[in-house]
């Protein structure tokens, strides 16, 4: 029977079938070829396994790095807030107890766990992925099956190396075209995010196929399929391809020799069967997709950047209206605004979506030649310290730095304003992250979801800005990087 | 975990969509290594609002949440579900929830049951009508019952069975050991293994 991806990944996976069949189906019991631990949602699962006496089954199959408490400055003394610090020490003083190998703040390899896994070429096709962290689905930009879990799940797998699963429906998500300059993977995600609702993908795992995803580098894909989660999908791949095969090779993790052969006859299997069937199928017209903006308290309220602040009056459905006029009213913005009119005092780039070199590459050649608006603060976040150190060896954190960025190391940082890094009150901010929630970036913090480009020529402009609206650059010409 | 068949407690109607898992606990809470004391966090920047629905008695005495659509989403923080229990919640009501945020309910006997909005509507308008109502969430015949309305809801059935009989999830997976040591015996050697480490 023709399959679809996601279906050839999940049964390649099956320590044993449920009973039964249809609803009444029981789970699968599912293997997991890697587990992702960080500091925030395992202490009580390590602390589980003690309590019972538990082993934890597969260290070798286990990597952990420390990543949402770890601070952006100063990282060479103790970590000044004593809850985080704590936090950290048990995460190392179990990885020591537990045999887990470990990637700590000042290691060449931390930073942030979906930015770690595939560099090490620890994320390979066809693998099945997990971490107590929603955004485990970037991992899918691999072919890998790749879903985030919660605590008590993360002790399951700890114990066990499986997980049991329910099977999820199919979603197809058709992108066809060719994207135009400015206009990035992260404005498709937000685009089929507004398009499809943060629910609309609950149940489901998004696969992202035609002609304008496999143009797509893999580092983009990776921004596509971490932003799964904020449709309500607990997962979403790509198919891999020979961008998949390039980016992995001679990576530390990555097969090498004979190994490698083999690898690559398996993984050339991992796509869409033709005539599978899919449960659902969306289509984007990448052509005609503009840079895209999100205006409310939630990743769905998005609208492209050159239109205007909706009105709640827009929406048919009531909890919609509703939850419409509470956004404006958090957000501080008046319906009919246009978006591009906004001024914003902060502009983020970082956090497991846009953390990445061809990230800090892009904003880097927007930015160059440019004077940032002096009132706006800029922090840039690699995504690990070997983004960083790789940076560095390019010149970027000259660029950022003399444009009047503040060049931080590697971490979630204001992604999630759990470490010093938040907004304040009323403080509004172009991010590069994947929430706009409110508070999310510190409390009474005000987030617009911007891809890296408009991250960018927002810190020029001090207004919600696309690389299209800036001046000439004067000293160096723009290169026009499209990611 | 404890056993779950039925629940009678105060409703609380939350008449919100996407009640994601920052606002039902705020990160900042999450840097405690416990499984419990979660109760001052739940929904603490919205609780800093006199106005705020748990803040008014007696719904601040509530157990049942009774919420809008696409409850739970976001982030998948297990903290989320303690805050919840250690507040007092024993179920939420809604018409959606976030896939993550189900499943840790499951694992720790908060009973998400799935109600159709349309009586969600109706269970709003008889709390708000007489505070103090209780609603009845009663898993073995899977209904809910508040007032004289009473409407049946969803939940998965091997959740259902789970929270009825109290089973420990690890207990029941390892009883298939040898299933995973016979899959792990087949599981390919080009995949890869975090150790013995290799760097760049």
């Amino acid at each position: 029977m023709a399959k679809t991806l996601a279906e050839k990944v999940w049964d390649a996976h099956v320590v044993r079938k449920g009973d039964g069949e249809g609803a009444n189906a029981q789970p699968d019991l599912l293997f997991i070829d890697l587990h992702l631990v960080h500091e925030v949602t395992s202490p009580q699962a390590f602390e589980g396994l003690r309590l019972a006496g538990r082993e934890l089954r597969r260290p070798d199959l286990t990597i952990a790095t420390e990543d949402h408490n770890t601070p952006t400055l100063d990282i060479d003394k103790p970590i000044a807030d004593l809850t985080s610090r704590t936090q950290i020490q048990t995460l190392r003083n179990n990885c020591q107890e537990f045999g887990v190998r470990l990637h700590s703040l000042g290691d060449a390899e931390q930073g942030i766990v979906h930015v770690v896994g595939p560099q090490l070429g620890l994320t390979q096709p066809g693998m099945t992925v997990v971490c107590g962290d929603s955004h485990t689905s970037t991992h899918g930009a691999f072919g890998a099956l790749a879903m985030g879990i919660g605590t008590s799940e993360v002790e399951h797998v700890m114990a066990t190396q499986t997980l049991s699963l329910k099977p999820f429906k199919t979603m197809a998500i058709n992108v066809e075209g060719t994207l135009r300059p400015g206009v990035t993977a992260k404005d498709i995600i937000l685009a089929v995010i507004a398009k499809i609702g943060t629910g609309g993908g609950q149940g489901y795992v998004l696969e992202y196929r035609g002609s304008a995803i496999r143009a797509l580098s893999m580092e983009a894909r990776m921004t596509i399929c971490n932003m799964s989660i904020e449709a309500g999908a607990r997962a979403g791949l790509v198919a891999p391809d020979q961008t998949t095969y390039d980016y992995m090779y001679g990576r530390p993790h990555a097969p090498q020799g004979a190994e490698w052969d083999a690898a690559v006859e398996y993984w050339n299997t991992l796509r869409t069967d033709d005539g599978a069937v899919f449960d659902v199928e969306v289509d984007l017209d990448a052509d005609s997709l503009e840079p895209f903006v999100t205006w409310g308290t939630n990743p769905g309220q998005g609208v492209s950047l050159s239109a205007n602040v909706p009105s709640p009056a827009d929406f048919g459905d009531e909890n919609a209206k509703a939850a419409a006029e509470r956004a404006l009213q958090y957000m501080g913005l008046e319906a009919g605004t246009p978006m591009k009119d906004i001024r914003v005092d902060t502009v983020f780039l970082g956090s497991c979506t846009n953390s990445r070199i061809e990230d800090l590459r892009a904003a880097a050649d927007i930015i160059r030649g440019r004077a940032k608006d002096p009132a706006v603060r800029m922090l840039v976040v690699p995504g690990s310290a070997r983004v960083r150190l790789e940076a560095e060896a390019e010149g970027l954190d000259k660029v950022f730095k003399d444009f009047g960025a503040e060049w931080r190391f590697a971490g979630c940082s204001m992604c999630l304003g759990m470490n010093p890094d938040q907004l304040e009150p009323g403080e509004r901010c172009a991010s590069t992250s994947n929430r706009n929630f409110e508070g999310r970036q510190g409390k009474g913090g005000r987030t617009h979801l911007v891809s890296p480009v408009v991250a960018a020529a927002t810190a020029v402009r001090g207004t919600l800005s696309s690389p299209s609206d800036l001046e000439p650059a004067t000293a160096t010409a723009l290169t026009g990087t499209a990611v | 975990m404890e056993k779950f068949t039925t629940h009678t407690g105060i409703g609380v109607p939350l008449r919100q969509s996407n009640v994601d898992t920052d606002q039902i606990i705020p990160a900042v809470y999450l840097k405690r290594i416990t499984r419990t004391g979660f109760e001052d966090a739940l929904f603490a920047a919205w609780r800093k609002d006199p106005s705020f629905i748990l803040n008014q008695a007696p719904f601040n005495a509530g157990s049942v949440l009774v919420a809008g659509p696409d409850f739970g989403t976001g982030s998948s923080r297990e903290h989320a579900v303690w805050a919840l229990k250690d507040y007092g919640f024993k179920t939420v009501l809604s018409s959606r929830f976030a896939d993550i945020f189900r499943g840790n309910s499951g694992k720790q006997g908060l009973l998400a049951a799935e109600v159709a909005q349309d009586d969600i509507e109706l269970i709003w308008k008889e709390l708000e009508n007489a505070p103090g109502t209780e609603v009845t969430v009663d898993l073995v015949s899977k209904t809910v019952q508040c007032g004289n309305i009473v409407a049946p809801f969803e939940i998965d059935d091997y959740t259902r069975w789970r929270l009825l009989e109290g089973l420990d999830d690890i207990g029941l997976t390892l009883q298939h050991e040898e299933d995973i040591t016979a899959y792990e015996a087949t599981r390919p050697s080009f995949k890869p293994k975090t150790l013995p480490a290799r760097l760049s």
